[in-house]
């Protein structure tokens, strides 16, 4: 319930520690990268990762060198915009957590830390530790919505929703976009991804009649945009900082097979009747 | 400047209806001819990107994230307010008119906000269509939650993400169109300059954030959803990337800047840890549905929580405001806190701290059952304090939130630039001089949802837009402002990082304008700006190339318009020598603390025209009050 897996390390409060990083620095799209080392000699347990990073790329200003960049926005784990693999890790080693809620008091004084980014073929490295995730936008635009019109609306009560599936639902919809399910897997998957979508709007009332359209066109997208195949490891659920559960990759299995044999049915019937 | 509200004639509860119906159309088939750029995509502009476009319009859309589903509306925790009374607890349209109307300390229009409230009714329903995965009761119902400056159950949520699910629910809508061919997005483009034609807005000047590529997009109309501004503070709960920069350059080429002093401070959010702080992180106003503040009685106590006894600690908001009690509006709480802090009563190592202590609710409803409602921001404050809120209390303290200030709109939500609309928090409209917990996201959506796709068509219905396009002179003007002033930027190659000059600015506006102003804090923070703006463009040292990902090049602009704002900020807390809501002037309370406003010189909205770098011309736009009495705001 608490969920508290920030260990301490004996940090006392408002000490001081020191890090050794090897971060990935790569200057544009099609260019070489590799891991550059640099020390941070004052690492307050207190702070969160990305203010550690903060800390350094001060630094490196002050020295005249170009700072590290990376994606980061609402630095309280929902926007999903922060995205680093750090010690081999997509999001480091805390479960259920983002690159900016992990906070310092998780490592030693003295500790080697490895940060690179995202790593997919479908998200490929814009500079440093940016990757570009479009290819998720793209797959929503495939089929990741009820297509209801602004104004035509029901009343919200007048379509009851049992606590139990509209909490499933709830669940699955908690997915932030980040991108740490397909850095995880060895095969660039999305399918976390993807089944959290489909997974929520198969469960809803509202959602059902386009599922088979959805689920299909969604599959599709993925497929187009160079993410690899599910083999089922789980890395992605372990990585992942909402705990998306693997149970939405079955559902979305099941909604696949369900579109893909209803598609056949009604192609026979319709050349039955033809 | 012209401030015309054009708020329609005839009884309040008609007035939109009636707008409706006069309101010019534009044919469906002609309006496929209509290109609109929307700017931004939180609740204002995703929902209004997909409304436009579902209505046949042509729609461009520009954010600054890598995706849309990133804007900052992602965040905001607790929940939707919404006049359904489904509790049967005497809610009503009237109700949530009234009860915004007076939580705004009665600085906003009436007109406006009884159509929002109106709205609130069809938001929930489009959203819950949407596949928005609200709470429900075990009978399958929308469930309900109370928050501040309420005395009914109205505020709709979906766990601690209400933000996240209305967002993704707007989003989704968006990216349908985007599938349909007829909202055109373009993530990672940062709007540098918007573009005047024959006084008419036509078209945007925009930085590619991936490439430092600069583009010109040309429209019929240009909707701006930009957010607030809360980080002028540098500390604040908005996330990193907000900022002023497209209002403001707005607001420079003619746009009015309504009343940019109210700001909004938000009584719970964890406190400050040490100087590496970036942001602060807010708690939801629903944990006061079962939190309960309270400091110690003694000044000083060091002793941990659970060693000072019951009747040494004082729960002073149950005591001074016993009605509203926990959940008395932002405002009010906020400040309470802070008189506790300043009496020597706050707790923590900084003594800038109370405590919002769940031991009661625990014992009462199990922990299991306060898991289920704040499990979430309950993981967030452990992870990153270290505490468990479970075992001991949180400790929370004010911090910059909202900003109720914003661009000037008329009923129409048009700026003082025809063809210029402003949605969302980056207007001034709704809220007063403070905003009621639950309300931003009916506003976004509101506006978005159902206000735009009425008063576009109006606009289109009855202007004419000859065709302009990209070698028209202004966009070749506005164009080489945008790269002469980067330009600028990168060949300062000073000492100072764009971060320390943001934290100073903060430090200025925090001190002398923030929870508490006076005649003279504000005049020092004036006198100190013109010193940082100075050294910003003598100093500054923003490393990089222009035509490149260049973060460092992004924060510079957006810092150079804050120093401006920060000024106008406090020109405006200034001039208006009243207390109302968030804005808080010391010369002005009564003498148990409460603000003290003067209605008869400042019953105004105070709008600002730009008269060149740091001067302003204050005009003012008056509020009628005709239907609820002003009164003294009272709480207790």
């Amino acid at each position: 319930m608490t969920a508290s897996n920030a260990t301490a390390t004996g940090h006392k409060k408002n000490s001081r520690f020191k890090l050794h990083l090897k971060i990935w620095r790569q200057k544009g799209k099609n260019e070489a990268g590799g891991l550059v080392d640099y020390d941070v000699n004052d690492v307050n347990p207190d702070m969160s990762f990305l203010e550690m990073i903060d800390v350094l790329n001060q630094d490196l200003i002050k020295k005249g060198e170009e700072p590290v960049a990376f994606d980061h926005d609402c630095r309280e784990g929902i926007c999903g915009s922060c995205a680093m693999v750090i010690n081999g890790n997509a999001h480091g080693p805390d479960t259920g957590t983002t690159t900016c809620q992990l906070h310092m008091r998780r490592f030693n004084d003295g500790e080697t830390v490895v940060v690179e980014p995202f790593r997919a073929k479908a998200f490929p490295v814009l500079k440093d530790l940016v990757v570009d995730r479009s290819a998720f936008d793209r797959i929503t635009a495939a089929g990741g919505y009820v297509s209801v019109n602004t104004g035509s609306a029901p009343d919200a009560n007048a379509i009851p929703i049992s606590k139990t599936i509209a909490d499933v639902a709830m669940d699955a919809a908690a997915c932030i976009g980040c991108g740490a399910c397909v850095a995880a897997c060895r095969n660039g998957s999305a399918m976390l991804f993807v089944s959290a979508k489909v997974s929520q709007l198969s469960l809803l009332p509202q959602g059902k009649a386009e599922r088979e359209e959805r689920v299909s066109r969604m599959v599709w997208q993925m497929d187009e945009e160079d993410f690899g195949s599910c083999t089922n490891m789980g890395s992605c659920a372990g990585a992942c900082p909402k705990e998306i559960s693997l149970e939405h990759i079955a559902r979305l299995n099941r909604e696949y097979l369900r579109a893909t044999v209803l598609k056949k049915d009604r192609q026979a019937s319709d050349s039955g009747n033809g | 400047m012209n401030l015309d509200s054009k708020i329609p004639s005839g009884p309040i509860e008609d007035k939109w209806t009636r707008h409706q119906f006069e309101s010019k159309l534009v044919n469906p088939a002609n309006r496929r001819k209509f290109e609109v750029i929307v700017v931004g995509t939180g609740l204002a502009g995703a929902s209004a990107s997909a409304a436009l476009a579902e209505l046949g319009y042509r729609v461009k859309t520009l954010c600054t994230h890598d995706s849309p589903r990133r804007a900052h509306s992602i965040a905001a925790q607790g929940g939707i307010n919404a006049s359904k009374n489904y509790q049967n607890d005497g809610d009503s349209v009237y109700r949530l008119f009234y009860d915004t109307i007076k939580g705004g300390d009665f600085r906003a229009r009436e007109a406006n906000v009884h159509r929002l409230a109106e709205n609130s009714v069809k938001i929930i329903d489009h959203c819950a269509a949407l596949g928005v995965p609200f709470a429900r009761e075990y009978g399958g119902t929308l469930a309900n939650r109370s928050f501040g400056g309420a005395q009914v159950s109205r505020t709709f949520y979906a766990r601690g993400q209400t933000g996240q699910q209305l967002l993704l629910g707007a989003y989704s809508s968006m990216m349908r169109q985007v599938d349909a061919g007829r909202v055109n997005l373009l993530p990672r483009r940062e709007m540098l300059e918007l573009v005047v034609i024959d006084g008419k807005a036509r078209g945007v000047i925009a930085r590619n954030i991936e490439t430092g590529e600069f583009e010109t997009h040309v429209a019929d109309a240009v909707v701006l959803c930009t957010g607030g501004y809360g980080n002028v503070f540098y500390l604040s709960t908005n996330a990193k990337n907000c900022n002023v920069t497209a209002a403001w350059r707005c607001y420079v080429k003619g746009a009015g800047f309504g009343n940019p002093c109210f700001t909004q401070i938000h009584p719970t959010c964890i406190p400050q840890s040490g100087d590496h702080q970036s942001k602060l992180t807010l708690m939801s106003e629903s944990l006061r549905n079962d939190g309960r503040v309270w400091v110690p009685k003694a000044r000083g106590d060091k002793r941990p929580p659970h060693q000072i006894p019951l009747e040494e600690r004082d729960y002073y908001l149950e005591r001074i405001y016993p009605s509203f009690g926990n959940l008395a509006p932002r405002d009010i709480a906020s400040r309470a806190a802070k008189l506790q802090c300043d009496d020597g009563r706050g707790v923590g190592e900084t003594g800038l701290a109370v405590y919002l202590d769940f031991a009661d609710a625990i014992k009462r409803d199990s922990a299991s059952t306060i898991a289920q409602r704040y499990g979430n921001l309950f993981q967030m404050y452990d992870k990153i304090t270290g505490e468990d809120p479970y075992k001991t209390p949180m400790r929370i303290y004010p911090a910059v939130h909202y900003t109720m200030g914003g661009l000037w709109v008329d009923y129409n939500l048009m700026s003082t630039i025809p063809g210029l609309h402003v949605l969302g928090e980056a207007n001034f409209s709704d809220h007063g001089a403070n905003r009621l917990g639950a309300s931003a996201l009916m506003q976004g959506l509101s506006d978005g949802y159902f206000i735009i796709p009425t008063t576009i068509g109006n606009y289109f219905g009855s202007t004419s837009l000859p065709k302009v396009d990209s070698s028209h002179d202004a966009f070749k003007q506005a164009l080489d402002d945008a790269k002469s002033r980067t330009q600028k930027m990168l060949a300062v190659k000073g000492s100072q990082t764009v971060d320390d000059i943001h934290r100073r600015i903060g430090k200025i506006m925090w001190d002398n304008c923030g929870m508490a102003r006076n005649e003279d804090s504000l005049t020092r923070a004036l006198a100190e700006i013109p010193k940082v703006r100075e050294s910003f463009w003598s100093d500054v040292r923003v490393p990089g190339e222009g035509v490149a990902l260049n973060q460092e090049l992004e924060k510079a602009g957006r810092v150079a318009d804050f120093i401006d704002l920060a000024e106008l900020m406090c020109r405006d807390a200034l001039e208006r020598k009243e207390s109302c809501g968030g804005h808080f002037r010391t010369e002005y309370q009564t003498e148990d603390n409460e603000a003290l406003r003067d209605d008869a010189n400042f019953c105004h909205a105070a709008v600002w025209e730009f008269a060149g770098t740091g001067k302003a011309v204050r005009n003012t736009e008056p509020l009628a009050f005709e239907n609820v009495k002003l009164a003294t705001r009272s709480y207790k």
